[in-house]
């Protein structure tokens, strides 16, 4: 296994951290604090970590509506995070994003997205500003199985694989577009497939597997470095929760979301084989989600604690400061 | 000082800046093999062959790397063939490119300048010859610029290039080849000003684009009815200078806004709205718009002829508003 003991744990941590947040900013919307959109990404988890894993600082992430994952994965401040949820000054974005817009440019996580598809060709673009600068910095763009239906996929990765750029891009496959199941609507069964009409590598990976993840991403992502181009993959996965708040799930079966979380978590089947590797014991395990939760706890009390933004901050970051709005 | 048409005021602004800053990079359709359809591009990729990238037809594709590579830290220069095409990237410059600062608590800048050539030209008809600015004033985040003289053309685009905000920046098509001075070198024009290109006493016209030099066309005729017009050229939509156009109004006590495009809920009317809420009290007559009738272009140039306003429109207006 092409992975060290040290980077497992990192990853185990990081998986923790977006399960326990999200559950915890998902209780927090019962109580009000949390207000608007939230889309779960729990269960999904192993897609995140496992391609962030594989990326430096310096890399470009660009997400979907539904990316808490992405943000954690690649380093993002989960008081910061959660201020941001609760429309805090504090938050990430300074209350103006949301969870679907949150952003940390100190990271080049370059934001999520509240488009469907719509971060395909700024992750190109971002490929590009590499490649114009001559660093190999790499940018992945996460989407949807429901991106892969619009223009932008299609234009985004034609550029990208003309131009040979170092972007990997990840198709969630999560099996629903929002209520509708993916077969409902789509003919062909794997986007990965898709990547023969662009003349790249096309991968299709368990997502539910760490290790299979991280290590299809390794590649791709190595492969861009080298400049020889895109790679296009396809994560196999699952959302644990509906589409966003109030979702009744009536396009789903309970036992099918039973069977998934039973039999297909990501974190647990990722437990299972650090602790195969002897790379985790009992008491790490319970430390390391005990950490988790203290970080989690700590983040909502940063988040209560901080000041709303005040009224004169609505007309600021239109344009660049210096620039009057009216 | 010397004399270049429009289209080559704006190459020659693309060069300079090009040489100043290597963030700077033009995409688009056909901006290597044929120097863009109207030959702006011309002669930058021998110069810079590295940032120039001609671009299959993806119009949603350019723009949304126009946007990526500029939160990543480039200059990119984006060419829309036809502004109306600019239609299927809308997502691309409303949702992204404009958003993006304010989303992100101002850590995103995505300084982008995307040229439209507009308006009609060769006879085209409707779907290469619409106008669009009041579509992108309407955006808060995005810059609306429109120059009607070549020097102007240079030095508003230079500045649109080092703004740190994406400009819509456009270009009528009838003036391409229309022939102006224009300084050698450095030469900025900031945007957000107005210029007063005649002074007059009795009214003010507010032109947009191509239109300014059909006001000035009218403000000689009204001088034989005794009417003494100054001109004002908006040059920026977005922000809009309302300082040196209310100061206008004020003084001379009349005002027409005259622009090419459809003058319902045009840029115009806003221009007038603007008038009429702050010079109320110095207004001696009503607002009057000039602009084109609410269809889309048509084909036929007997027909164009009764839809693009020109001289004549612009006296009928400033007798309105002067009785």
């Amino acid at each position: 296994m092409d992975l060290s003991p040290e980077l497992g744990k990192k990853m185990y941590r990081d998986m923790w951290r977006i399960r326990l947040f999200e559950e915890e900013a998902n209780r927090q919307t019962s109580l009000g604090s949390v207000v608007g959109a939230l889309h779960m990404y729990c269960g999904e988890e192993a897609v995140a970590v496992g391609v962030c894993g594989n990326l430096r600082d310096d890399d470009y992430v660009l997400g979907t509506h539904r990316s808490h994952g992405h943000c954690l994965a690649k380093g993002a401040e989960s008081h910061r995070m959660m201020a941001e949820l609760f429309g805090k000054a504090t938050g990430t974005c300074a209350g103006k994003g949301g969870s679907m817009h949150i952003a940390d440019f100190s990271l080049n996580m370059l934001g999520a997205n509240g488009i469907v598809g719509a971060g395909i060709a700024p992750a190109t673009g971002a490929a590009l500003a590499s490649k114009l600068r001559g660093t190999d910095q790499v940018s992945v763009c996460f989407f949807g199985d429901g991106a892969a239906a619009r223009g932008t996929f299609h234009e985004g990765i034609g550029l990208g694989a003309l131009w040979k750029l170092p972007v990997v891009y990840v198709c969630e496959n999560n099996q629903y577009q929002q209520w509708v199941p993916r077969m409902n609507v789509a003919v062909l069964d794997s986007v990965a497939d898709m990547a023969g009409s662009y003349a790249i590598p096309g991968v299709s990976v368990n997502g539910q597997d760490l290790v299979e993840v991280y290590e299809v991403a390794g590649e791709a992502v190595a492969r861009a470095r080298r400049g020889e181009g895109p790679t296009l993959i396809e994560a196999r996965t699952y959302r644990f929760y509906g589409h966003s708040l109030g979702d009744e799930e009536q396009y789903r079966s309970s036992e099918e979301v039973e069977e998934m979380r039973t039999n297909h978590d990501p974190i647990t089947t990722f437990r299972s084989t650090m602790m195969d590797q002897g790379w985790l014991t009992e008491e790490e395990d319970a430390q390391i989600q005990n950490e988790v939760r203290d970080e989690i706890t700590e983040a909502v009390r940063f988040a209560d604690e901080s000041p709303f933004p005040t009224p004169d901050n609505v007309t600021t970051d239109v344009l660049a400061p210096g620039q009057e709005v009216a | 000082m010397r004399e270049l048409t429009f289209s080559e005021a704006l190459r020659e602004a693309l060069h300079e800046e090009m040489e100043r800053d290597e963030t700077i990079f033009v995409i688009g359709e056909d901006v290597i093999t044929h120097g863009g359809p109207y030959k702006v591009t011309d002669g930058i990729a021998e110069r810079f062959p590295e940032r120039i990238f001609e671009t299959p037809i993806a119009e949603a594709g350019i723009m949304g790397v126009g946007v990526g590579a500029a939160m990543a830290g480039m200059n990119p220069v984006v060419e829309i063939m036809y502004m109306d095409f600019v239609t299927c990237a809308m997502d691309e410059v409303v949702n992204q490119a404009a958003k993006m600062r304010y989303m992100t608590g101002g850590q995103a800048s995505v300084p982008m300048v995307i040229r439209l050539p507009c308006g009609v030209g060769r006879l085209l008809a409707a779907q290469h010859s619409q106008i669009m600015e009041s579509w992108f004033m309407h955006v808060p985040g995005l810059q609306v610029v429109v120059p009607s003289t070549p020097g102007d053309a240079k030095g508003l685009l230079k500045s649109a290039i080092r703004s740190p905000d994406p400009v819509l920046f456009f270009e009528y098509k009838r003036i391409y080849t229309s022939r102006g001075e224009v300084p050698d070198g450095e030469h900025t024009i900031p945007l957000g000003q107005a210029k007063i290109c005649r002074e007059g006493e009795d009214a003010t016209v507010v032109a947009i684009g191509p239109m300014v030099q059909k006001s000035l066309e009218a403000a000689v005729l009204l001088e034989d009815d005794g009417y003494d017009v100054e001109v004002v050229d908006a040059r920026s939509l977005s922000p809009l200078d309302t300082e040196t156009i209310c100061e206008s109004v004020s003084r001379t006590g009349h005002a027409v806004v005259c622009g090419e495009d459809s003058s319902f809920a045009g840029a115009a009317s806003e221009i007038a709205a603007m008038i009429g809420e702050n010079c109320f009290g110095d207004l001696k007559g009503p607002v009057v718009r000039v602009g084109s009738p609410h269809v889309p272009m048509p084909f036929s140039s007997e027909l164009v002829k009764h839809v693009v306003p020109e001289v004549p429109d612009i006296t009928d207006a400033v007798s309105r508003a002067m009785t």
